[in-house]
């Protein structure tokens, strides 16, 4: 234990940690920007500086770990000053179209302003050179960027896919892809995940609420609505309830007031999904296991993200997918025909929009494969977080909703559909229904859910021995089933490379590309709260539990469907409408492939408004221009410490070269000798 | 190691010799930590420059991002991403031949060259640079052409220093 004091409070923290975090635990905030709990801490925004007793400029509180005797000051004048003087710097090279923007009171550089009192903004100078990158599922627009890499760390660490970087230096740096190739044209997954640690409106998704208004405005439309899994465990987190409530009911009710003519449920063709898919990995296995050959394992193929990710970095490897399509697009597959059939309407009047926790989904609904009979499967996907805002932006008051049902026939889902939301869920509701199916009894686990796969992990294994199955499946007796789930591109890339070895022992793997599962998706509100990911987990397991269906074969009208259109699992006519196929990409696009961009627009820099050289007329102008002058002096002189700072690290950087330089032409004498030497 | 160069039917004899000597400097360094400066120091010497292409092969030589790449040739000032002229013209702009007319020199040669910073003459013959302070404080205003230093140079000078080349 390390004793400190804190604006004269004795406090003990534990060694190694930062006086932050040492300052939050016993209640003294500390305002930060860059900083994200857990996640990133690099100190690139300074504004978490204090004042340490003895040191010689102020420090910054998130990057100092606590030492004995140390005495921390806050909020002294120096770091107010400090503070306000580096929020106006961030500021002048920011675009401050706040009412247009769409973080407009959800912005932490706005609250930080309010936090710090910054009143005006003294500053005008030059305005970086960037502009606006419009991606399919994701917009940069890189004149809010603050430069904090909270998307760097995001992208390269947590999801180690790396596509976002610094590139270029000092004024110049843009955080983005490589050599200013749109993001539209590279190898991103659209997880999004770096939308949801943006703190201001940098990084978001593509808007679609404008086209689902329009829709929905138009009388010729017949405009359905569709909800995936894990979007009722968080929507009311927008609303002010708690992570983790369920608030199915109220968001029925919401859509059915925004207009929506059907409101249907993903989760019916996530019950749909595991008879489709269960069936093909049992014809995989048999396959397999008779001698006929096949590939194994199969990997789940419901994250577009995922889809995204192997297509790039493993495009020899896409036999591995399943070849159905994710539920979302089979449902908009079956809304344009078979409920279309139904009520009589043409599939090119109707109009079908998906709500999802997901970014990359945005970019699969514009695949060229995801198309019957010329028109698309899905019109629009809208994030969470879109779906939100169109709720407030209709006036309607989402707590003071009655609770209403999702519309039939394409409204009803067992247990194991609503787990599809989580990481494990898919492996788990599909193993309930593969295994009654093929012993006739039920999943042996208790409460049915196959506990080596619940959790936040980043890798999950389970096995399941067969015994004694029905007549159709004798092939797989004695066999012993092994599973393998991951959440999370950087947990994916391990099962890949697993592959690769030859090395992976699985039959099934379930993918999804965002950590912890679609809980967690790119479009799901950003959360404060540090316990996020298990309080939506526990939520979507707890509706599961709620319903007396929790396997998806015994959900009624998916018994009908297949009785009335679809005839049996992967059937012809089950392929022509919910199976797919992939697009080999390779890591540059080289191997083909779509490109996602929609275009690029250059940032106008705002006028610089020169002020007025002041003329002293009265005596409280002197005072104003007095204090002017100090505050000037005051500004130059931080400037002057940031510039001798910034030029001892060029001056080490130079060093740096100068060894590497070294170190190069030693290396090469070193090898020209070995050469002469023979 | 592999050889990931897209668009075979693109790559000459000559660029396939190159990137093969790259192949052989990536081996050396390959595994050792920070060795990306050193190869990409190494790239350039071999092709001149560092286009995408070359960032490429390297991105998958050491398993990292292209994006990451990228970064580390976009942030140090001595890597360029496009082809350099036969010479290189660095004019000295630190603090004491900033004061004493460094930054005339650099109109002026725009003026000659027809080129902004950083690009290179349409004949190829000359890209034009800055420089951060080459120790030659004394000798103000101070450039480089290659590895010759001409020193106090006049203005007026430049067109008949240029016409050495």
């Amino acid at each position: 234990m390390v004793n400190l004091k804190i604006n004269g409070k004795q406090i003990t923290a534990r060694k190694g940690m930062t006086i932050l975090e040492a300052a939050r635990e016993n209640h003294i905030s500390i305002p930060t920007l860059c900083y994200l709990n857990n996640v990133h801490k690099i100190g690139s925004c300074r504004i978490c500086v204090v004042e340490v007793k003895g040191a010689k400029s102020l420090v910054a509180s998130c990057m100092t770990e606590v030492g004995e005797g140390m005495e921390v000051y806050t909020n002294t004048k120096r770091v107010q000053k400090a503070r306000k003087v580096l929020y106006e710097l961030m500021l002048s090279d920011h675009t401050k179209e706040c009412l247009s923007c769409s973080r407009n009171l959800n912005c932490e550089l706005q609250e930080l302003g309010k936090l710090l009192g910054v009143e005006e903004t003294r500053f005008n100078g030059e305005r970086s050179d960037v502009s606006i990158d419009e991606a399919v599922s994701i917009t940069r627009d890189m004149s809010k960027c603050i430069l904090c890499r909270r998307c760097v760390t995001v992208c390269g660490q947590i999801q180690g896919n790396g596509v976002l970087n610094p590139q270029n230096r000092g004024f110049e740096t843009v955080i983005g892809p490589a050599m200013d190739i749109p993001i539209g044209d590279v190898d991103c997954a659209f997880c999004g995940q770096c939308t949801v640690v943006c703190p201001v409106g940098a990084l978001k998704e593509t808007d679609s609420t404008k086209v689902v208004w329009e829709a929905l405005h138009d009388n010729n439309k017949r405009v359905a609505v569709q909800v995936a899994p894990a979007v009722r465990v968080a929507l009311g987190e927008e609303f002010g309830f708690e992570p983790g409530t369920i608030v199915t009911g109220k968001m029925a009710a919401a859509l059915h007031a925004l207009g929506f003519d059907d409101v249907f449920d993903t989760n019916f063709a996530a019950d749909l999904t595991i008879m489709e898919e269960g069936t093909e990995l049992l014809i995989r296995l048999k396959n397999a296991l008779t001698g006929t050959g096949d590939v194994l394992p199969m990997i789940t193929s419901c994250s577009p993200g995922w889809i995204k990710y192997i297509e790039h970095r493993y495009p020899e490897r896409l036999e591995h997918l399943s070849s159905c399509k994710s539920p979302h697009m089979m449902l908009g597959a079956l809304i344009k025909s078979y409920f279309a059939e139904k009520v009589g309407e043409k599939p090119e009047n109707m109009f079908v929009v998906s709500v999802m926790p997901c970014t990359a989904k945005k970019t699969e609904i514009a695949r060229e494969e995801m198309k019957n009979n010329g028109l698309r499967n899905v019109d629009a996907v809208l994030t969470t977080r879109e779906l939100a805002n169109m709720i407030k932006q209709a006036g309607i008051d989402f707590m003071a909703l009655e609770d209403e049902e999702f519309d039939n026939p394409l409204g009803m889902s067992t247990g194991a559909a609503d787990i599809f939301g989580l990481t494990g869920g898919v492996m788990e509701a599909a193993l309930r229904t593969v295994y009654e199916l093929v012993t006739g009894r039920e999943l042996p686990f208790e409460d049915l859910h196959v506990t080596p796969i619940v959790g936040l992990d980043q890798v999950k294994k389970a096995e399941v021995t067969i015994k004694d199955p029905v007549d159709a499946y004798s092939f797989l007796d004695g066999v012993t089933l092994k599973v393998a789930v991951t959440s999370g591109l950087k947990g994916a890339r391990i099962l890949m490379e697993q592959l690769d070895k030859g090395e992976s022992p699985y039959h099934f793997i379930e993918v999804m590309g965002c950590p912890g599962g679609c809980i967690t998706g790119g479009g799901q509100p950003r959360s404060e709260d540090a316990d996020v990911r298990i309080k939506r987990l526990q939520g979507l397991y707890r509706e599961d539990e709620g319903k007396k269906l929790r396997k998806s074969h015994e959900n009624p009208y998916i018994t009908a469907i297949y009785e009335e259109y679809l005839d049996y699992p992967s059937s012809h006519r089950s392929h022509e409408l919910l199976h797919t196929h992939y697009v080999r990409r390779g890591k540059y696009n080289d191997l083909g492939g779509e490109s996602f961009v929609i275009g690029r627009k250059k940032v106008e820099p705002q006028e610089l408004k020169l002020e007025e050289a002041g003329i002293a007329k009265t005596s409280a102008d002197r005072v104003k221009n007095r204090r002017n002058r100090d505050e000037a002096a005051d500004i130059r002189l931080l400037a002057l410490e940031a510039e001798n700072s910034r030029l001892k690290n060029e001056l080490s950087d130079a060093m740096e070269t100068v060894e590497i330089y070294k170190q190069i032409v030693s290396e090469k004498a070193f090898l020209e000798k070995k050469k002469h030497m023979g | 190691m592999s050889t990931i160069i897209q668009n075979d039917c693109c790559v000459t004899d000559d660029e396939q010799k190159k990137f093969d000597q790259l192949a052989n400097i990536i081996d050396l360094y390959k595994g050792k930590e920070g060795s990306l400066i050193q190869i990409l120091h190494h790239a350039q010497e071999i092709f001149g420059h560092l286009p995408l292409e070359v960032q490429k092969y390297v991105a998958d030589a050491l398993d990292i991002s292209l994006s990451e790449v990228s970064g580390v040739v976009t942030f140090y000032s001595f890597f360029s991403t496009k082809p350099k002229g036969k010479h290189t013209i660095r004019v000295c702009m630190g603090t004491a031949c900033y004061v004493r007319g460094g930054k005339k020199l650099v109109e002026r040669l725009q003026d000659i060259l027809g080129v902004q910073i950083g690009e290179t003459t349409k004949d190829g013959k000359f890209t034009f640079e800055i420089a951060r302070c080459i120790g030659a404080c004394g000798l103000a205003p101070a450039m480089m052409i290659d590895d010759a230093v001409y020193k106090q140079v006049n203005i007026n000078k430049l067109e008949s220093i240029l016409s050495k080349y």
